[in-house]
């Protein structure tokens, strides 16, 4: 059994490069140019509807929350508007960080701002750190945004429902930071041009949060925070739900995304929070193709795909035991079936990773 | 020494698009721009050496397929994170209805 070591300066991180596996020729369905030139096109209409929509509803709930404060009849405003701020927020900040919500690219900017904060991750940081995970996709020692890792960290996961690592981490670099240190990681794939502006926007950052907590203290209340900060904590639940789904319990250190990630079928008020990334297979072959363009994306190569999970529910049937048996036993995964009119796996691409048996 | 090529004809390229032109061992991207102007560029995107053809063209940007990084094909400017390195160009020209280019 392999033992894996995640870290981007570790030996399976040399490994990935020495073996060809890092910033690599990635597998892709055939689409006629005329027809992806179509699918990739921009229009701002879409996300401007989801956008006055989304801060329509934070705007509405957190007023419902802070009039009805501190009655227990304000937890429901408050859970929703947790589920826009500390979720909904996570694909804004992605589909915004890949450029592709909108058209205008300063709309795309501006929402990528709010989402960044909202999220606690540094928007250029994360931009690069997004880079690498398209790149070198669950890639051991070179993605840095593996979830799932093996064996899985169900604990640390679990804690993440409620936002508490991943949040506490985003705080702790917040504030290095603003102090002007990089970790080392970091540093890693953050070329050396764009380091001022990592820092700069910690700064902002520790600034707004600063003034939240005097005013709470000045309030003796922490309803300044119910608003700004703990709904990444509380809110947190939705995206690390549909997150794990990505690519938990699939393989790894392959080059065919049809390997290493899920497409589910998934409730309408979960695509809108989620903006269509259930859709993920098809966004990680074609990341130019914008969120509300997926589905159709999905029509025009599912014959080449294994079959999507039918819900959320019948996504984590098949999650959970995998992520049980990798407790015990690190190199297990689900190998996807693909169906008689896909093109077939390359099998001598992925010798060894998909050398161990697997069901 | 540059010399000029004969690369492509002017129909091989939609309007707002591009193509790929292999050459004595170098990829190169050709575009036509919404007003109907040709320019060259290196084929690959400077950030990960990815193809661009399978990139979009918008007025004078192309984006890069792989991680939306995006440069004026006019001026091989690099607009958008994460490419930071310009693109190299080369001149383009059009001769009795052939794109030739300056490589």
């Amino acid at each position: 059994m392999t033992k894996r070591d995640y870290s981007l300066l570790g030996p399976d991180a040399a490994r990935a490069v020495k073996t060809g596996l890092a910033t690599a020729q990635w597998y892709h369905t055939e689409v006629p140019r005329k027809e992806m030139k179509a699918l990739m096109q921009r229009s701002d209409q879409p996300a401007v509807r989801d956008t006055i929509l989304l801060f329509g509803a934070m705007i509405l709930l957190a007023g419902l929350g802070i009039a009805l404060w501190p009655s227990p009849w304000s937890a429901p405003a408050w859970l929703a508007y947790g589920v826009l701020y500390g979720s909904a927020m996570d694909s804004r900040w992605h589909e915004c960080g890949h450029g592709t919500a909108f058209k205008t690219p300063w709309m795309n900017n501006a929402v990528y701002q709010i989402a960044s904060f909202c999220m606690v991750r540094n928007p250029v940081v994360w931009r690069w750190s997004h880079a690498r995970h398209h790149t070198d996709t669950i890639i051991v020692g070179r993605d840095p945004e593996i979830v799932a890792m093996r064996p899985p960290a169900l604990f640390r996961i679990f804690l993440n429902f409620f936002g508490i690592l991943d949040a506490l981490t985003g705080w702790k670099h917040m504030l290095q930071n603003a102090a002007g240190h990089l970790g080392p990681e970091e540093a890693d794939f953050i070329p050396e041009q764009e380091r001022p502006k990592v820092f700069r926007v910690a700064r902002i950052w520790v600034l707004i949060y600063a003034a939240t907590i005097v005013l709470a203290v000045a309030m003796q209340s922490i309803l300044p925070l119910m608003v700004i900060g703990l709904p990444r904590l509380y809110g947190a639940w939705h995206h690390v739900m549909t997150g794990i789904m990505q690519h938990a319990g699939l393989a790894d250190n392959v080059l065919d995304h049809r390997l290493n990630s899920r497409t589910v079928y998934i409730n309408p008020v979960s695509r809108f929070v989620y903006w269509n990334m259930n859709y993920h297979v098809e966004h990680h072959m074609f990341p130019m193709v914008p969120y509300h363009r997926l589905p159709e994306l999905h029509e025009k190569i599912k014959h080449d795909l294994p079959a999507p999970n039918t819900s959320i529910l019948d996504a984590y049937r098949e999650i959970w035991p995998a992520l049980k048996r990798q407790l015990r036993y690190e190199d297990y995964f689900l190998k996807r079936e693909l169906p008689g009119t896909a093109r077939p796996y390359r099998e001598d691409l992925h010798a060894e990773a998909l050398g161990v048996p697997a069901e | 020494m540059a010399q000029w090529i004969d690369a492509c004809a002017t129909d091989d390229i939609d309007e707002e698009d591009l193509i790929r032109f292999d050459h004595d061992g170098r990829t190169f991207a050709i575009y036509r721009s919404p007003d109907d102007e040709f320019f060259c560029t290196d084929g690959l995107c400077t950030h990960e050496q990815v193809h661009l053809v399978d990139g979009l063209v918008m007025d004078y940007v192309i984006e890069c397929p792989k991680h939306n990084g995006q440069f004026d094909y006019r001026t091989g400017e690099a607009k958008r994170a994460p490419v930071c390195v310009n693109l190299a160009t080369y001149p383009a020209k059009v001769e009795n209805g052939r794109v030739l280019i300056e490589v």
